[in-house]
């Protein structure tokens, strides 16, 4: 999600499962949403049967959606970046890109101060001491009126710099990087560049094997690039489409269970930070044009004070600048890793799990068992014992030398309690309760909300560190133990505490503390009228539901920001308003206002008024950024290795993986003598994670571990389908059955042979099967991308024997 | 001839009364359903699964002495994300919901124990909140090396919420930082 927010202003899905089926051209990598998301996917199997879409799948394994795909690549896993840049030279080298798009929504006009440069690998603004860049070294050049210099003809202009950052990626370079065979890469960079017309659009799919890398933030943005270049953004049909993998991923990022930011992406304050100017100074993005809206950035203030106004109540005021000083001010990465990592150096004490086992879930297992031994105690709340719950007596521990104190908490499942879910397409669905709850069972924010006012009673009887924060915090439900969800849906909606009444938009958000909202991009979802999420006006009835024919369907739920289904929706029209394909329109002028999807964009800023707003309003450019600073490892993304790889980095071998991957001492990483084949991990259609390892139907359907040989590797090992092997890495081991398959070929890598191993995620020793109780992050290495901190499960090294 | 008809097809056939098989689909579906719900309640929930977001319909039927059944979870019909349709997980969300293997009541392991041990909520909770203050008052920060006021109680980490619903995940954010905690993850990055 960094990587969407640092392009074009918002971290989320552009466009909505069944707007897929407007693409000309759909390009999925990272992603297997054939057997993934299986009923997404027939979005794209209708592109592809009603209106002859061609669809590429780039992926390690031939997978099911290779099967129906147009034409597949086997591609070396991580290694997106090398084939995004190939496409992004392709289209730049030949003029491809939708030059008019281009100049109206992006910055490729902008001039990049003095000072830029890429150099062997390496990026201007380098601390080798603290092994960051400094990202505000990557700017712009500033005319005399303070706003950036636009020239688009500058031999420092974002188009020109990106030009020669991209010249590398021939598709010579491609091939030796990625393994993908010239002849077929340039077959694929043909169908794309063609996509740079006003008539046709192409869609990019990916899911968690794009940001499961040190480089995943950039392994998206270059799709992003792309997508920019050609004119896909903002269209239907078009856009980055991010296919989350759990039910509400999407909400609770929203709503900020993260560490690096309070609901709505507002970010948490740093240290140095003591009041709201300061944070509002670092956090706060200025306009960089004229006439960029820059929403986000001007609108700061009022978001941060409603939400320290709903949290904080009548103790919030003006003359104590709201309460900020009772948010909390992280020193540093405060993300998984660094939950575990705190933990093994014996300075976690306690850990409360909710629906998530870390142990089968985070990488390299042993260590986080380890971890887990560790803590004074842990708290898990869940519907079924998990490999968290019972690590204490989990195979090899012995659970007197365990000293953690543990808590297993009965939870109520989603059919016990209502609530909405937000899907990948940021759809807000209500969910009624079908069900109460079983047995002792208890909803989670119950066991919480229940904790939190004995902990509250503790420090009103016992005193105890600050206790103002957690006295002060507002608890204005009903029963304060048992808020209902209704009641929280309203509070993250906001009122306006004049009237009493519920807001229909954030545009009515105050900095003066007369307003509250628990999530600002959720304000509207709950206007006096009622709960929004609710809506079912469905397919039944097209004629009534979907007055656009584009399958928006406005009044079936409510999708942030606004009930707007295509984010970026002003540039699906051109400059004086018209949409670029009339057949496939996102919003149009009327003359008098914007008509079709809930505009993104004044409803009625009369695109022929030279004052009126750029096109995308989330950024301080007012343009989407080909050039960014929002992201800690490169303005412009550049192919690393992985931080375990079967080869040097091709195009700067003394700089092979990424100079910031975030790094924990002492590492576990192996070398590629020890461990000379490639491994990535991935879902089964049949299951979820963990937690279907106690569904009686999906354990018979997929009853055990296995993972996936390529056939010509386990020829020279003379490993036959059923075999036991025993996989290993630096930091575990996997003893399962083997697969012999073809889905998994060879790969020629810079003129090596390069084998790739798969390896299904979902074994544990908790569920219906017993005995199977391996887990896969047992061999996946504790890394992670400098911006995100997302791990690297998805590539990394290991041997393979047979048993 | 048979071998032509595409399911979509056959089931229009059935639906204007004779298939070619010889006999009325639409009353068969409508008999089959008789039995399995009738007089059911209908409820609208949502896949727990992946985020597609697929709509489901689940069914139910309160017995005499209270107790509710869930007799079919299917895919909405009305919905323009799924259109009714469910993957093989989302087909099977029933056994999710009604399962003998269920965590049936609080549990509790003291250090270095080898069983777990049947508790009380009451004795659940007031060990949850104690072992919160104590980490709390232990490792809380409210003043750094720099004399910045940070507010931070860096012992205590929370995650999960992927299974959520949202306004649950809202306020686990609200109450564990009005705790002071920093350490706050969920699903998005692993």
């Amino acid at each position: 999600m960094v990587s969407l927010a640092a392009t074009f202003g918002r971290g989320a899905m552009t466009n909505h499962w069944r707007d897929i089926r407007h693409a000309d051209l759909i390009l999925i990598n990272g992603a297997n949403p054939a057997e993934a998301h299986p009923v997404g996917f027939q979005w794209m199997m209708r592109a592809k049967l009603d209106r002859g879409a061609k669809m590429i799948h780039a992926d390690p394994r031939f997978t099911r959606t290779s099967a129906v795909a147009d034409k597949y690549l086997r591609i070396r896993t991580g290694t997106d970046v090398a084939y995004f840049g190939g496409l992004i030279n392709h289209v730049l080298r030949n003029n491809l890109y939708h030059d008019e798009y281009v100049r109206m929504a992006t910055n490729a006009a902008f001039v990049v101060a003095e000072g830029y440069s890429f150099d062997e690998g390496m990026f201007n603004g380098f601390d080798p001491q603290r092994k960051t860049y400094n990202a505000a070294e990557w700017a712009y050049e500033t005319g005399p009126d303070g706003f950036v210099v636009l020239d688009i003809d500058h031999p420092r202009s974002v188009l020109n710099l990106m030009r020669a950052h991209y010249n590398r990626y021939t598709p010579e370079m491609v091939e030796r990087i990625t393994g993908i065979p010239r002849t077929d890469f340039e077959e694929v960079a043909k169908l794309v560049g063609e996509t740079g017309k006003p008539d046709k659009v192409m869609t990019i799919v990916y899911a968690v094997g794009l940001t499961h890398h040190t480089t995943g933030v950039q392994l998206i943005r270059s799709g992003a690039l792309l997508q920019l270049l050609l004119g896909n953004m903002g269209r239907p049909g078009g856009g980055m489409n991010a296919e989350r993998g759990h039910a509400n991923i999407q909400g609770n990022t929203d709503h900020a269970i993260s560490w690096d930011i309070l609901p709505g992406y507002l970010r948490i304050p740093a240290p140095g930070q003591q009041n709201i100017d300061d944070y509002l100074a670092r956090s706060a993005s200025k306009k960089l044009r004229p006439n960029s809206l820059n929403f986000f950035g001007e609108n700061y203030r009022k978001f941060l004070v409603s939400l320290l106004k709903t949290w904080y109540g009548e103790s919030a005021r003006a003359d104590n600048d709201f309460a900020f000083h009772h948010l909390p001010k992280p020193a540093a990465d405060a993300s998984w890793l660094s939950i575990f990592d705190a933990a093994l150096r014996g300075r976690m004490e306690g850990l409360m799990l909710s629906g998530m086992t870390a142990t089968s879930i985070g990488p390299d297992s042993n260590q986080v068992l380890q971890a887990l031994s560790n803590l004074k105690w842990l708290c898990v709340m869940d519907s079924y014992a998990t490999t968290s719950s019972e690590f204490w007596r989990a195979p090899g521990i012995e659970p007197s030398n365990v000293q953690t104190e543990v808590l297993l908490l009965p939870a109520t499942h989603w059919i016990e309690k209502d609530g909405s879910f937000t899907n990948s397409g940021r759809w807000v669905q209500w969910k009624e309760q079908v069900l109460p709850p079983e047995g002792e069972a208890r909803h989670d924010h119950w066991m919480l909300a229940e904790a939190f006012m004995r902990v509250r009673t503790l420090y009103e009887r016992d005193g105890g560190t600050y206790p103002s924060p957690v006295l002060q915090l507002t608890m204005p439900y009903r029963d304060p133990r048992r808020p209902e969800l209704d009641e929280i849906a309203q509070e993250i909606n906001g009122r306006d505490l004049g009237t009493g009444q519920r807001l229909a938009t954030f545009a009515a958000l105050k900095d003066d503390g007369t307003t509250t909202s628990g999530d600002w991009i959720y304000c509207g979802h709950y206007p006096e009228s009622g709960n929004l999420a609710k809506r079912r006006d469905g397919i039944q009835d097209p004629a009534r539901n979907d007055p656009t024919g584009m399958g928006f369907y406005p009044n079936w739920a409510w999708s942030w920001p606004l009930n707007r289904r295509v984010l970026y929706n002003r540039a699906s029209a051109d400059p004086a308003g018209k949409p670029w394909d009339p057949t496939r329109p996102g919003i149009a002028w009327d003359g008098a206002k914007w008509t079709g999807d809930v505009p993104d964009y004044p409803a009625t800023a009369n695109p022929a008024d030279q004052a009126s707003p750029l096109p995308f309003i989330m950024t301080s450019e007012g343009m989407g950024r080909l050039f960014s600073n929002g992201v800690a490892d490169g303005p412009f993304p550049e192919h690393y290795e992985p931080v375990e790889s079967p080869v040097d980095n091709p195009l700067h071998p003394h700089q092979s993986a990424t100079p910031v991957a975030h790094i924990y001492l002492p590492d576990r990483f192996g070398s590629r003598r020890e461990f000379p084949y490639v491994a990535t991990s991935y879902r089964l259609t049949e299951h979820e994670h963990y937690v279907t390892q106690h569904v009686d139907q999906l354990v018979a359907l997929q009853p055990e571990a296995f993972v996936e040989v390529p056939a010509e590797l386990a020829r020279e090992k003379g490993i036959a389908t059923g075999d036991a092997v025993r996989v290993s890495s630096k930091r575990g081991k996997l003893e399962v059955r083997a697969v012999v398959t073809s889905r998994l070929g060879p790969l020629t890598i810079d003129g090596k042979k390069v084998y790739q191993i798969g390896i299904p995620i979902h074994w544990g020793f908790v569920g219906i099967n017993t005995g199977q109780h391996w887990l896969a992050n047992a061999l996946t290495p504790f890394v992670g991308d400098a911006s995100s901190r997302t791990p690297e499960f998805k590539a990394f090294l290991v041997n393979i024997e047979k048993l | 001839m048979f071998m032509d008809v595409s399911r979509r097809h056959f089931l229009q056939l059935g639906a204007v009364g004779v298939t070619p098989l010889g006999f009325d689909l639409a009353e068969a579906t409508k008999v089959k359903q008789r039995l399995r719900i009738e007089g059911a309640t209908v409820s609208r929930t949502i896949c727990p699964y992946c985020a597609v977001g697929c709509a489901l319909l689940a069914y139910t039927k309160k017995a005499s002495d209270g107790h509710v059944e869930l007799l079919q979870i299917e895919g909405d019909p009305d919905s323009p994300v799924n259109e009714g349709r469910l993957c093989p997980k989302g087909a099977s969300a029933l056994q999710l919901a009604i399962s003998r293997r269920r965590v049936e009541s609080p549990m509790y392991r003291a250090p270095g124990a080898t069983e777990w041990a049947k508790v009380s909520w009451d004795f659940a909770l007031d060990k949850l909140a104690s072992n919160i203050k104590a980490s709390r008052d232990r490792t809380f920060v409210t003043t750094d090396g720099n004399g910045n006021v940070v507010n931070r109680c860096e012992g205590i980490a929370f995650a999960g919420g992927a299974a959520f619903s949202s306004e649950e995940g809202y306020l686990a954010t609200k109450l564990m930082r009005g705790l002071g905690l920093i350490y706050l993850e969920q699903q998005a990055r692993v």
